[in-house]
C-alpha cells in the first residue's frame, strides 16, 4: 500500500519550488517588493531571506520597471532571476520593459541574446481589494509574442511548473491566482515535473466542454460537479498554458462534445476568451452542435462590496446556467 | 596617477581614426539611406563621436555596454565590424541581428554589447541588471550605459539610478547630453538643468565634461571606471555635447537657430581634436588623409558586403520570437 500523498497548499507549493529553484542553481535568485524580511505580501516567499541571505533573495524599492528590467539584463548577462510582482496591476509600471524588451531583444538581436526571465505576478479577484488590486490582465500578456503565460491552477502545477519555466530559454510569466493561495490538496510524491506546453483535462466528460485557467477553473469543476447532479456530464478543460495556447487539446475537446462554455475572469472584450472561441470557430465550426458560450468578468472596475464584485466574477452557477442552455436549450 | 591619459602619439591618432572612422561611415549611411537602401529612423551621431570614443576606450573585453537607438559610434567605437552593422543596415542577414534590429537596434553578443535601445530610458534597467549578474558572478567588470538627456525625464532614469546605488552596482552611466530631445529643450524639459546633481541627490559620484573634447571624455571616463572597478559603486559621467544633424534624418530644425548649430560645428570633436593635435606638432596633413583613406577603404568593403548580402528567407519570419535554447 502506497503511503497517504502529503496535503499542501498552493502558497506552500510555491515555495517549495521557490526552496527547489534556489537550492539547484546559484544562478537563480529572487528580487521583487517585500519578498524579504517582511516575507511576501502573500508570504509565499516567507523564511526563504533566513535560508538563502540577502544576496539571493533581494528585497527592492517600488521600482518595478527598474526590478523588472534589471531582471532581463542579468538574466541577459547569464543569471537565471525570478522576479516577483505583487499584483498584475502592478505589473502596469513594468509594462515597458516586459513588452518592449524582454518580448522583443530575443528576435530583435537576431537570436544573439536569449532572456531566461522568470516573472511571477499575483492576479485575480475575490479578495474584496477593489479595483487596483483584483484584475486579471493576463490575457494582455497572452497577447504579446516572445512570452511564455503560465496559470498555475492547481497545487501541482504550483509546485512544478516554476522548475520548468526557468529551464525555458524564454522569458516566462508565472499568474498566480490570489484566491489559491490557501488551497489544499494532496500532492502525488510519483509527480515530480510538469510540462508548461499542454492544457490539461481535468474532468472528462461527453455533455459540453468547459475551458477556464486559474480561479476560473476551480469554478468550472463546482459548476461540473452541479451539472453531473442534473445528468450532464460536463468536460473540463485547464488551459494551464496562455501562451501559446494548446489549440489540439481545445479541438479535441470539441469534437468529443461539440459544446463549449469559455469561463475568463478578464474582460469579455478583446479577452483570451474572445480568442479561444474564435479558434475554435476558425478550426473547430463544423465540429459544433450550438453556439460557443463564455462566461466573463463583468465589464467594470473590480468594485469593494462582496455582492457587486461577487456579481463582477464568473461564478459556478453562471457557468452551469450556460452549459445548460447549450445541452438543453429553451 | 592612475587615470592620466595617455598622450602617445599612437593613441591620440587611434583616438582620431575611431572617431573620423564613425563619422565617414554615417556619412555613407546618408548617402544610403537616400538611395532608399537604409529605411525607417536613422539617428545619426555627427558631432557626438568623442563620447562613444572617449568613453569606450576605456573599457575593457569583459566590460559591457548598453546604449541607445543613436547607436553607430558605440558599436563601432566597440569594435563591431562595419561589414555586419551595414548589413544590418540594408536588412540583410549577414547584419549583426539578422536584419531583424536595423539601424536602432545594434547587438552584438561577443563585445557584449546589449542593445541599441530604441525607448527614451528603457535600457537603463537593463544596464544594472547585467551590472548585477556581473557583480553576483564575481566578474570585476563595469557596465557602461549611454541615454540622452531625454532619458532623465523619465521614471526609468531615477529608478534604475537609484538601484544602482543601493545596491552598489558596477555602471558607469553615459549622459549624452546634446541639449535637446528631439525638439524639447534641456530647460524646457527639466526644472533642475544640472544633471549631475540629480546623480548626486541618489548619492553617484557625478562628474560633467565638455564631450566634444576627447581627451577629456577619455580622462573622466578612465577614472570614473576605476573608481567603480575598485568597487565604489556607479558612477555617473554628463558629457556637454551637440547633435549637428537632424534627430533622424530629417526634421524642420525650428526648434533652434542655425547660428546656434554652426557656433557648436566650430567646437566640433573632430576639428577641435585634429588641430590641438596640429598644433603640438602630432599631426601631420599626410596623417590625416591616410586615416581617411583608409577608413574609407574599410567603409566601402563593408558596403560591398552589404551589398552582396542576402534577405532572410521569410519562412525564417518567426524565428528567434520564442528560443530554443540559451545561446552559449
Ligand atoms: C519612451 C519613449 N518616448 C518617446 C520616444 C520618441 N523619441 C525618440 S528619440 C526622442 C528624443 C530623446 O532625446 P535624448 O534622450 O536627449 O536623446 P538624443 O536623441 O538627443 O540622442 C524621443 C522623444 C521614444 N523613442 N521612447
Ligand atoms: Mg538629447
Amino acid at each position: 500500500m502506497s503511503e497517504a500523498a502529503a496535503t499542501l497548499t498552493y502558497r506552500e507549493a510555491c515555495k517549495q519550488a521557490l526552496r527547489d529553484a534556489l537550492k539547484a542553481d546559484p544562478r537563480t535568485f529572487l528580487m521583487g517588493e517585500d519578498i524579504g524580511r517582511y516575507g511576501g505580501c502573500y508570504a509565499v516567499t516567507k523564511g526563504l531571506l533566513e535560508e538563502f541571505g540577502e544576496e539571493r533573495i533581494r528585497d527592492t524599492p517600488l521600482s518595478e520597471s527598474a526590478y523588472v528590467g534589471a531582471g532581463i539584463g542579468a538574466a541577459m548577462a547569464g543569471m537565471r532571476p525570478i522576479v516577483e510582482i505583487m499584483t498584475v496591476n502592478f505589473s502596469l509600471l513594468a509594462l515597458d520593459q516586459i513588452v518592449n524588451n524582454a518580448a522583443t531583444i530575443p528576435h530583435m538581436s537576431g537570436g544573439q541574446f536569449a532572456v531566461p526571465l522568470v516573472i511571477r505576478i499575483a492576479t485575480g479577484g475575490g479578495r474584496r481589494v477593489a479595483a487596483q488590486h483584483s484584475h486579471s490582465l493576463e490575457g494582455w500578456y497572452a497577447h504579446i509574442p516572445g512570452l511564455r503565460v503560465l496559470a498555475p491552477a492547481t497545487v501541482e502545477d504550483a509546485r512544478w511548473m516554476l522548475a520548468a519555466a526557468l529551464v525555458d530559454p524564454n522569458p516566462v510569466l508565472i499568474f498566480e491566482h490570489i484566491m489559491l493561495y490557501n488551497v489544499e490538496a494532496p500532492l502525488d510524491p510519483a509527480v515530480t515535473a510538469v510540462d508548461i506546453a499542454h492544457a490539461k483535462i481535468r474532468r472528462a466528460g461527453s455533455g459540453v466542454t468547459l475551458i477556464g485557467y486559474g480561479n476560473g477553473l476551480v469554478k468550472a469543476l463546482a459548476a461540473a460537479e452541479q451539472l453531473a447532479g442534473e445528468g450532464v456530464d460536463a468536460e473540463v478543460i485547464d488551459l494551464r498554458v496562455l501562451r501559446p495556447l494548446d489549440t489540439p487539446t481545445i479541438l479535441a475537446s470539441v469534437v468529443k462534445t461539440r459544446r463549449v462554455v469559455i469561463v475568463d475572469e478578464g474582460w469579455r472584450s478583446g479577452s483570451l476568451s474572445a480568442e479561444i472561441g474564435m479558434r475554435i470557430a476558425e478550426q473547430g465550426f463544423f465540429d459544433l452542435d450550438a453556439p460557443l458560450r463564455r462566461v466573463c468578468g463583468r465589464e467594470v472596475p473590480m468594485p469593494y462590496a462582496p455582492h457587486l464584485e461577487d456579481a463582477a466574477l464568473p461564478q459556478p452557477a453562471d457557468i452551469a446556467a450556460a452549459a445548460r442552455s447549450l445541452v438543453r436549450p429553451t | 596617477m592612475t587615470d592620466k591619459v595617455r598622450l602617445d602619439r599612437a593613441y591620440l591618432h587611434h583616438l582620431l581614426r575611431q572617431m573620423i572612422r564613425i563619422r565617414r561611415f554615417e556619412a555613407k549611411c546618408v548617402e544610403l539611406y537616400q538611395a532608399q537602401k537604409i529605411l525607417g529612423f536613422l539617428h545619426l551621431y555627427d558631432g557626438e563621436e568623442a563620447v562613444s570614443v572617449g568613453v569606450i576606450e576605456t573599457l575593457g573585453p569583459g566590460d559591457a555596454i548598453v546604449a541607445t537607438y543613436r547607436e553607430h559610434g558605440q558599436a563601432i567605437a566597440r569594435g563591431i565590424g562595419m561589414d555586419r552593422l551595414m548589413a544590418e543596415m540594408l536588412g540583410k542577414q549577414e547584419g549583426c541581428c539578422r536584419g531583424r534590429g536595423g539601424s536602432m537596434h545594434i547587438f552584438d553578443r561577443k563585445s557584449r554589447f546589449y542593445g541599441g535601445n530604441a525607448i527614451v530610458g528603457g535600457g537603463l534597467p537593463l544596464a544594472v541588471g547585467v551590472a548585477l549578474a556581473d557583480k553576483m558572478a564575481g566578474r570585476n567588470s563595469v557596465t557602461a550605459c549611454f541615454f540622452g538627456d531625454g532619458a532623465v525625464d523619465e521614471g526609468e532614469f531615477h529608478e534604475s539610478l537609484n538601484l544602482a546605488a543601493i545596491w552598489q552596482l558596477p555602471v558607469l552611466f553615459v549622459c549624452e547630453n546634446n541639449l535637446y530631445s528631439m525638439g524639447m529643450a534641456l530647460e524646457r524639459a527639466e526644472a533642475e538643468t544640472d544633471l549631475g546633481r540629480k546623480a548626486s541627490s541618489y548619492r553617484i559620484a557625478a562628474a560633467s565634461v565638455d564631450g566634444m573634447d576627447i581627451i577629456a571624455v577619455e580622462a573622466a571616463a578612465r577614472h570614473a571606471v576605476a573608481q567603480i572597478r575598485a568597487g565604489n559603486g556607479p558612477h555617473f559621467l554628463e558629457c556637454r555635447t551637440y547633435r549637428f544633424r537632424a534627430h533622424s534624418m530629417y526634421d524642420a530644425q525650428q526648434y533652434r537657430t542655425r547660428e546656434e548649430v554652426e557656433t557648436w560645428r566650430k567646437k566640433g570633436p573632430i576639428v577641435r581634436f585634429q588641430s590641438w593635435l596640429r598644433d603640438n606638432g602630432l599631426l601631420q596633413d599626410d596623417d590625416i588623409r591616410q586615416i581617411e583613406t583608409e577608413a574609407d577603404a574599410e567603409i566601402g568593403a563593408a558596403v560591398a558586403f552589404a551589398e552582396a548580402g542576402t534577405p532572410e528567407p521569410v519562412e525564417e519570419l518567426e524565428r528567434f520570437v520564442m528560443m530554443t535554447e540559451v545561446p552559449a
